[in-house]
Formats: structure tokens, C-alpha cells, sequence
């Protein structure tokens, strides 16, 4: 169940990403809605995992190189608009393939049936945030098209294969997602009057490397944060 | 049924009120003697003051920075906890937390909105919060260090707060009393999931077991403070209990939290760190130790060992969103219909 474990990952480590916001949101609000986001990931992530096998296993004792999700979800929060760009991309690409889960059957179907629904929320809540920072204040529009540029190189990766997919027998194929993926993020960056970045999004380097375990700088970090206390503790239970 | 006629009991003496203020319009130190005889009695029935209903301005003034304080402790109380979120050592733990952490950030909402029912607003609270011009519960100045320390919050820390907030769920004022039961329901479930990490710990390796024992040291004395000065010593206590916001008295809720405790310390395999907790066959209740109150007021001025580090953090959450909220205001205002254009749709139709 490769794909499974490349699924769970991405929720996992954005799940985690989302977790650094607590106590730290522009408005109480948002401390309620951020983490509520998470807390959906986190719950996606175990699933997943634990169809791979055992869920605390997979998080706390594989290194880096082992980790398969994208470089996208590991990128670090910057401010508030560079999360909510993440969130753009990243929800409408998890919408449009756990929609399509969802309906091809297969092994992974009943629970991107169920996740769908939490995905949903996910992206409106992104988009009505692109919205409100593109046309907001002229800080926030400048912030928020900043966001979108500095994350947009990372999206490319999105529409690689994803590798035992397959062989869930859900019949979905990433790269037919992408022009879905591109109309409807043309369309929330448009109304928010921003403009589509237009560099490259699938540079030689970041092209599917997160699914072949290459990472970030920042994501080794993210880890030792992350990891640190299981592994202080071999074969704890806690 | 009972808030139902509680409800309807309130209504009923709020008409009385207005009535009175009517009839007594030029003389207004008779028509305040009979609106306060009316909250009086109302207070005295155990009816439920509602927001529309006369109260005097000591009354209002007390419920608002109580209830600030209290939302406060909430808002703030978030950073001690969320400082393990992204450490947490297992996923089912960090789920769990996560779901804490935002369930602190909701109850800050419902206690906000019940306080703006007196006339006060959020915004201005929160600019008292961060001026230092309201206070938070004092624990949370107190720092997380391990992940002992999360279940230690839970088992204590919500615990005592639950002592003191479930009397509160029959406080006279109506919106506080409400908020207080969804709130009570939500912090029994954090204190169990508390007690459940630490015994887990405490069952687990010695380096686990080392660790719980380690928190509750630390937590414990601060826990037993967050009841309050001492009966002779408490400054508001008597009015509040008059005016049945306050129920108990800082020292029987106080003795209440120890006496659950002991038990609870035992069957967790854990020690309290005061030598002089016995039973005490004669009051039926457990003796203990001195409290240190120095320690208590040097907390509250400020000089406790995060006090400068909470608050600053909130202001800068604060202040880093300021953008945010700007730009969702902006964005509001550009795509409500402005009154102008309403009123004018109006007079269209009306000429129409």
C-alpha cells in the first residue's frame, strides 16, 4: 500500500505544519478553524498509515528519505497568507483526487468517500481566505500573491505518479487531475485579483522528488521536532 | 424544564422592573430602590438574571471582569499546552491534544460573547488583556516542560477548574450559567484524558513513571492556588456570594479539590508533594500543608516564571494578524451592500 503511504504522509506532515499555528492565529476564530483542519489531517494520516501499518511506527522511526509526501505540505508556514496559498493548492488537488477515489472504488474508496467531505470544507475555507487577502487591503493582496508565487514552483509535483496507486484498483491517474486543478485555482486567484504565477512548476529538482523521499531543508527540522520525544523513549508506550 | 421557568420567572420580574422605572421616572432614587428590591428578589428566588434585566452597575462590573478573566485564562491557557502539540509522542495523543487546545480556543469565544452581553465588547477585553489591565489565572504562568507536564494540566489544572466553574453553572447571571454547563462538559473530558496520559506514564517504563511524578511535584501547589487567596483574605468574595455569582467560599473549594485528589493520587501510583496530607477523622476531611502565598502574589504582579513570555506572545499573535483582520474588513465592506444603497433600493420600491 505505497500509495497509502504517500497519501498519509501528505496529510501528516501539513497536519503537523497546521499544529504550529496554536496560539498563534490573527483571530480566535482561526485558532478554532486552523487546527480543526489539522485535527481532519491528523485523523486522514492515521487511517492511511495504518493501512500500511503500525501508525506511530511510520511517523516516529522512518527518516527523512523514507518520508513520501509532498514538498509542498513540508514547506514552513511563513505568514498567515503563505499558509493560506498551501491550503489553495494543496485542498483542491486533495479535493479533486479524493473525489475521484471516491467514486473509481478500490481499496482506498470508503475512506476518501468519507475524507471528501472534510477536504470540502477545507478548500472553501481556502478559497474564501484567497479571496478576502487578494481583495482585501493593498498589504494583504501584496502578501497573498506573494504567497501564491513563492509556492508555486512546488505544485508541479502534485501530478507525478504516485507510485502503487495502481494498484488500489481506484483507476485515478494524477496527472489527469492537473487541468481540473489549474481552472479552479485560475478561477479563486482571478476573482481575488491576483494573478496566476507564471514560473515553472515542475523544475528539474522539485519534480516528484518529495514522492521518491527528497525533501527540503526544512523538513529534516520538522522531524527532529516531531520525533524527538518517541524516539528519547525506545519501545515506550504512551 | 427548569431553564425554562427560571426563564420565564425573569421575564416576568424584568417587566416589573420596567414598569417601575416607568411609573417612577421623576423620581429616580425610588425607582433604583424598587428595580434593585426586583433584583433582589430575583437573586434571593434563584432566578436567572438575562442581559435585558436591570442589575446594579457594581453587579455588571463584577460579572465583566470575572468573566474576562475568566475567557482570558482561556485564550492564554492555549500556549502551555500547545507548546507539546508538535513533540506530542503519539498520534492518538497529539489528536487528542489538538482537540484540546481548540476546545480552550471555543470556550474563549462562548465566555467573550456571554461577557458582551453586559455591553462590553471583545475587542476592548482583549486590548485590556494585552495592556495588562485584566488578569489571566495565574497557573498559567507556569512552564511546560515535559510531556508529563500535559497530562499533569489536565488531571490538576482542569480539575481545580472544574471545581470552580461546575457551582458556576447555577450562577445568577443567566449567559455566564449557560456557557458554563457546555463548558463544564467539554474540561471533564480534557481532566480524564489528563488522568488517563499520566497513568499511562506512570504504569509505563521508570524513565515514564520518573517523568509523571516529576509534573505532579510541579503542578501540584500551583493547582491548589488557582482557588484563590484564603477566605480572609479575598477581596470579593462576599459580594459575589451575596449576589450568587460565587457559590463556595475559596477555602471549601479548595478542601473539596484535595479531598478528591488523594484518592485519585493513589490509584495513580503517584505521591502529592506535601508531607502533611492525613486524613482528618474528625472534620472528615484530608489536612494539608501551607500554602506558599508569596509565591501566589509574586505571580500575580507578574514576576511568576512566564508571565512576561504569555503575554507577549498573545500581543504578538495580535499584532502579526492585524493585516488579517484589516483585510477581512476591507473585503467586507466592499462586498456588503453599503446602508445608503439599501435604503435607496427601498424607496424605489416604495415609489414603485
Amino acid at each position: 500500500m505505497s500509495a497509502a503511504l504517500a497519501l498519509g504522509d501528505d496529510a501528516l506532515v501539513l497536519s503537523h505544519r497546521l499544529g504550529e499555528w496554536a496560539g498563534h492565529a490573527p483571530v480566535l476564530e482561526e485558532e478554532v478553524a486552523l487546527s480543526n483542519i489539522a485535527l481532519d489531517l491528523l485523523g486522514q494520516a492515521r487511517v492511511l498509515l495504518s493501512l500500511v501499518g503500525d501508525e506511530d511506527e511510520l511517523a516516529y522511526l522512518r527518516e527523512e528519505r523514507a518520508f513520501r509526501n509532498l514538498q509542498l505540505v513540508e514547506q514552513p508556514n511563513g505568514d498567515f497568507a503563505h499558509t493560506i496559498a498551501r491550503q489553495l493548492y494543496f485542498s483542491v488537488y486533495q479535493h479533486l483526487l479524493y473525489e475521484r477515489l471516491a467514486a473509481g472504488g478500490g481499496e482506498l474508496a470508503d475512506l476518501a468517500a468519507k475524507a471528501v467531505k472534510e477536504v470540502a470544507y477545507h478548500r472553501d475555507h481556502a478559497e474564501q481566505w484567497t479571496l478576502r487577502l487578494g481583495d482585501g487591503t493593498a498589504e494583504s493582496h501584496e502578501r497573498m500573491q506573494a504567497g501564491l508565487e513563492a509556492l508555486w514552483r512546488f505544485t508541479g509535483e502534485m501530478f507525478q505518479p504516485v507510485e502503487g496507486l495502481d494498484a488500489t484498483g481506484s483507476g485515478v491517474d494524477p496527472q489527469e487531475l492537473e487541468d481540473a486543478w489549474l481552472s479552479t485555482v485560475t478561477g479563486t486567484v482571478e476573482r481575488a485579483t491576483l494573478t496566476l504565477p507564471t514560473g515553472p512548476r515542475t523544475g528539474a529538482w522539485t519534480a516528484g522528488a518529495g514522492r521518491q523521499g527528497v525533501h527540503t531543508e526544512s523538513f529534516g527540522r520538522m522531524l527532529a521536532e516531531m520525533q524527538h520525544l518517541h524516539r528519547s523513549h525506545p519501545g515506550a508506550s504512551w | 424544564m427548569a431553564a425554562v421557568t427560571a426563564d420565564q420567572k425573569t421575564q416576568s420580574t424584568s417587566g416589573t422592573a420596567e414598569a417601575a422605572g416607568r411609573t417612577a421616572g421623576t423620581a429616580p432614587d425610588v425607582a433604583d430602590a424598587a428595580r434593585l428590591a426586583v433584583f433582589d428578589a430575583a437573586v434571593a428566588a434563584d432566578d436567572r438574571i438575562e442581559p435585558r434585566d436591570w442589575m446594579p452597575e457594581a453587579y455588571r462590573a463584577t460579572l465583566v471582569r470575572q468573566m474576562a478573566q475568566h475567557a482570558h485564562s482561556e485564550i492564554i491557557g492555549m500556549q502551555p499546552e500547545a507548546n507539546w502539540i508538535t513533540r506530542a509522542p503519539s498520534l492518538r495523543r497529539k489528536a487528542i491534544l489538538m482537540a484540546k487546545v481548540q476546545d480552550e480556543a471555543g470556550h474563549g469565544l462562548y465566555l467573550y460573547s456571554a461577557a458582551e452581553t453586559l455591553g462590553t465588547s471583545r475587542e476592548e477585553l482583549l486590548d485590556k488583556l494585552h495592556a495588562g489591565r485584566q488578569r489571566y489565572s495565574s497557573i498559567f504562568n507556569y512552564p511546560t516542560l515535559t510531556w508529563a507536564d500535559v497530562g499533569a494540566i489536565g488531571w490538576l489544572v482542569d480539575g481545580a477548574a472544574i471545581t470552580n466553574q461546575v457551582p458556576l453553572c447555577r450562577c445568577s447571571y443567566g449567559p455566564y450559567a449557560r456557557a458554563m454547563v457546555r463548558i463544564c462538559k467539554e474540561e471533564s473530558f480534557h481532566q480524564r484524558q489528563g488522568y488517563e496520559l499520566l497513568l499511562a506514564l506512570s504504569r509505563g517504563t521508570e524513565a515514564q513513571h520518573a517523568m509523571a511524578q516529576d509534573a505532579v511535584d510541579r503542578w501540584w501547589w500551583p493547582s491548589l492556588m488557582m482557588f484563590g487567596p484564603p477566605d480572609d483574605a479575598s477581596a470579593h468574595s462576599e459580594q459575589s456570594m451575596a449576589w450568587k455569582i460565587k457559590r463556595h467560599s475559596n477555602d471549601e473549594l479548595r478542601q473539596r479539590f484535595v479531598d478528591i485528589c488523594v484518592p485519585q493520587a493513589e490509584a495513580l501510583g503517584l505521591t502529592l508533594p506535601d508531607p502533611d496530607i492525613r486524613w482528618n477523622e474528625e472534620r472528615g476531611q484530608h489536612d494539608f500543608g501551607a500554602i506558599d502565598w508569596t509565591e501566589f502574589q509574586e505571580v500575580l504582579k507578574g514576576n511568576g516564571p512566564c508571565n512576561e513570555q504569555r503575554i507577549t506572545q498573545r500581543r504578538r499573535a495580535h499584532e502579526e494578524g492585524a493585516w488579517v483582520r484589516d483585510a477581512a474588513a476591507a473585503y467586507a465592506a466592499k462586498h456588503t451592500p453599503s446602508v445608503p444603497d439599501a435604503q435607496q433600493a427601498q424607496h424605489v420600491e416604495e415609489t414603485a
